[in-house]
């Protein structure tokens, strides 16, 4: 081993004064996640956050297989967010193969993953609001949670990974009826989720509890390359859907939503403004979408790449969701490496944590949007 | 419509291998998207040939760098060019040419007119064949004083590929075990049991 490295706060000494603390691996509802902390009374001096505990070598696994047994299991790290997440690769390999993909298709893609971004943004707003000790605000976007999981399972067959798209469009195409259901089914959801405002983020409660704690200010913002919801409440309008558009978002109408604020209030509020918007594009894409066509390009069989590489980026349900596919003219990929947004935002936690109160720790790392699973990859 | 990639004429870059210069997208002028053309003009103009520019496609540009001028470049696509964070950091490892290579996605928050665009920016280090990562010769200097987001990504390749990035300030490990023992496992020859 390397005597060079630097030993990391879990066994660097301070002094009497300071105490180190280990919290996690464990964690309810997520992953598994350390994060190691020095407190000075109530007070956080320094924070060290340890990802890894469920590290699967995606990326390793990635370039065994081909360009289309990849897609199962690169959705693994967010299952529930499962479109988004290979919506980067399968652009990606689009490109490397050469494949127009079918009008009809990019309209069904874009309906799930704006499904996908609600399903996974109640899944973190349930535990968010288990982490504050706020059980109702687990049990309702839990429950509301299972309208939209519905739709993805009459759409795709399957509850969370979905493994719908593919490259050259989606597997199949909508079941009879889909766009009826799916427009009521959201409608609620829209009524559903503006009743959140009521008892969760206009409760005095948890504005006091989140608000003006872990503030990120612009500048750092930007410095530390956060990215999603992290990045906008932090007031810089970055969505990739508005500024690098991909499929069809730039035919349909939606904004982004950014708050100036920068604490933990903000960066919990941002992804449920999303949400609304989310429902505001799923109504307008199943106005606009061609009501029948092929939804899938045949491909042929092991289709290969050329001598070249490739980087796309969607907007996921935590940020920015970048894939770097470099092909070397076989079957699979020479090397898929997956940028993700938990990755990206996980930096920003020692700043926002230093001179904290231990108190507001879950509150702040919770507000990253940050997914253990996805970051470790 | 499925068209294979073997008749489809998919641009032959210099970026896997730099020494080959047969084809240069560069020279085809018609062709390529004229703001990343303008992009990467003002890297040519200031660095001249210690860089290749390997591709301008839409909305990405490629340029391949030694190690020794990473830095400048860098810190000349932040201060001039505007490009304030890094979106990724990729290794990839060419046993081949007992090189592996580093990757850095760069965009830009702050200048509107570039919200679109990520510049790539590639550098290789020697490959050692016996790693003792931090301790031998795969080393090439850290990004992290000129694009602080870059912090994590480098512990990330630093762990994976055993490339120890002179001048970062906490070359930990990140996601593996303290205990590894092994080769850095996305090097290639670090095999995957049964496959």
């Amino acid at each position: 081993m390397n005597t060079e490295l630097p030993p990391g706060l879990a066994l660097q000494k301070v002094d009497e004064r300071i105490m180190t603390l280990n919290v996690g691996p464990q964690h309810p509802g997520s992953g598994h996640m350390r994060i190691i902390v020095q407190i000075d009374g109530d007070f956080i001096v320094a924070c060290d956050p340890d990802p890894g505990y469920v590290h699967r070598g995606e990326e390793k696994m990635a370039e065994y297989r081909n360009y289309i047994t990849n897609i199962p299991h690169l959705e693994r790290p967010v299952i529930h967010d499962s479109c988004n997440i290979l919506y980067p690769y399968v652009l990606g390999v689009e490109e490397l193969l050469g494949i127009e993909v079918p009008e009809r298709a990019k309209y069904i893609r874009v309906i799930a993953a704006e499904l996908n971004r609600c399903v996974y943004t109640m899944y973190w707003l349930a535990i968010y609001g288990i982490f504050l000790g706020h059980s109702t605000m687990f049990m309702w976007p839990a429950g509301d949670r299972e309208l939209l999981i519905d739709l993805l399972e009459k759409m795709t067959g399957a509850r969370v990974t979905h493994a719908h798209f593919v490259p050259g469009g989606v597997r199949n195409d909508l079941p009879p009826n889909f766009e009826d259901v799916c427009l009521r089914q959201v409608n609620y959801f829209e009524k559903r989720i503006k009743e959140y405002a009521a008892i969760f983020y206009d409760n005095p409660i948890l504005i006091a509890r989140t608000a003006n704690t872990g503030v990120l200010s612009r500048e750092d913002a930007i410095r530390l390359g956060t990215t999603g919801s992290v990045l906008r409440a932090s007031g810089v309008d970055y969505d990739i859907r508005k500024k690098e558009p991909y499929d069809v978002y730039e035919e349909l109408d939606f904004q982004t939503n950014v708050l100036k604020e920068g604490d933990s209030y903000a960066r919990s509020k941002i992804p449920w403004l999303d949400m609304l918007e989310s429902c505001r594009i799923i109504r307008h894409a199943l106005q606009k979408m061609p009501k029948s066509g092929s939804v899938r390009v045949k491909l042929k069989p092991n289709p290969k790449g050329g001598d070249a590489s490739v980087y796309k980026r969607v907007e996921s349900g935590r940020g920015s969701l970048g894939c770097y596919i470099v092909s070397d003219k076989k079957p699979e990929p020479y090397r898929v490496k997956l940028s993700v947004p938990s990755f990206r935002n996980l930096i920003a936690l020692p700043y926002l944590l230093k001179g904290e109160k231990l108190g507001n720790m879950p509150s702040v790392y919770w507000s990253l949007n940050y997914w253990p699973v996805e970051a470790d990859r | 419509m499925s068209s294979d990639s073997d008749e489809e004429p998919i641009e032959t870059t210099t970026e896997e291998n730099p020494k080959s210069t047969k084809v240069s997208t560069v020279e085809k002028e018609p062709e390529l998207p004229k703001f990343e053309k303008g992009i990467a003009d003002k890297i040519v103009e200031k660095f001249g040939t210690r860089i290749k520019v390997a591709f301008v496609k839409p909305d990405r540009v490629r340029i391949n760098v030694s190690r020794d001028d990473v830095k400048e470049v860098a810190s000349f696509l932040r201060d001039v060019l505007n490009f304030d964070h890094a979106e990724s950091v990729s290794g990839v490892d060419y046993p081949q040419d007992k090189e592996i290579e580093v990757v850095y996605h760069l965009g830009s928050y702050t200048d509107s007119s570039l919200s679109r665009q990520i510049l790539v920016l590639a550098t290789r280090a020697q490959r050692e064949e016996n790693p003792i990562p931090g301790n031998d010769a795969t080393k090439l200097p850290s990004l992290r004083e000129i694009f602080y987001s870059v912090e994590f990504h480098e512990r990330e390749i630093f762990e994976m590929f055993g490339v120890f990035f002179q001048g970062h300030p906490d070359n930990r490990r990140l996601l593996l075990p303290e205990d590894w023992a092994d080769l850095p496992p996305l090097r290639k020859d670090f095999a995957i049991k049964g496959r």
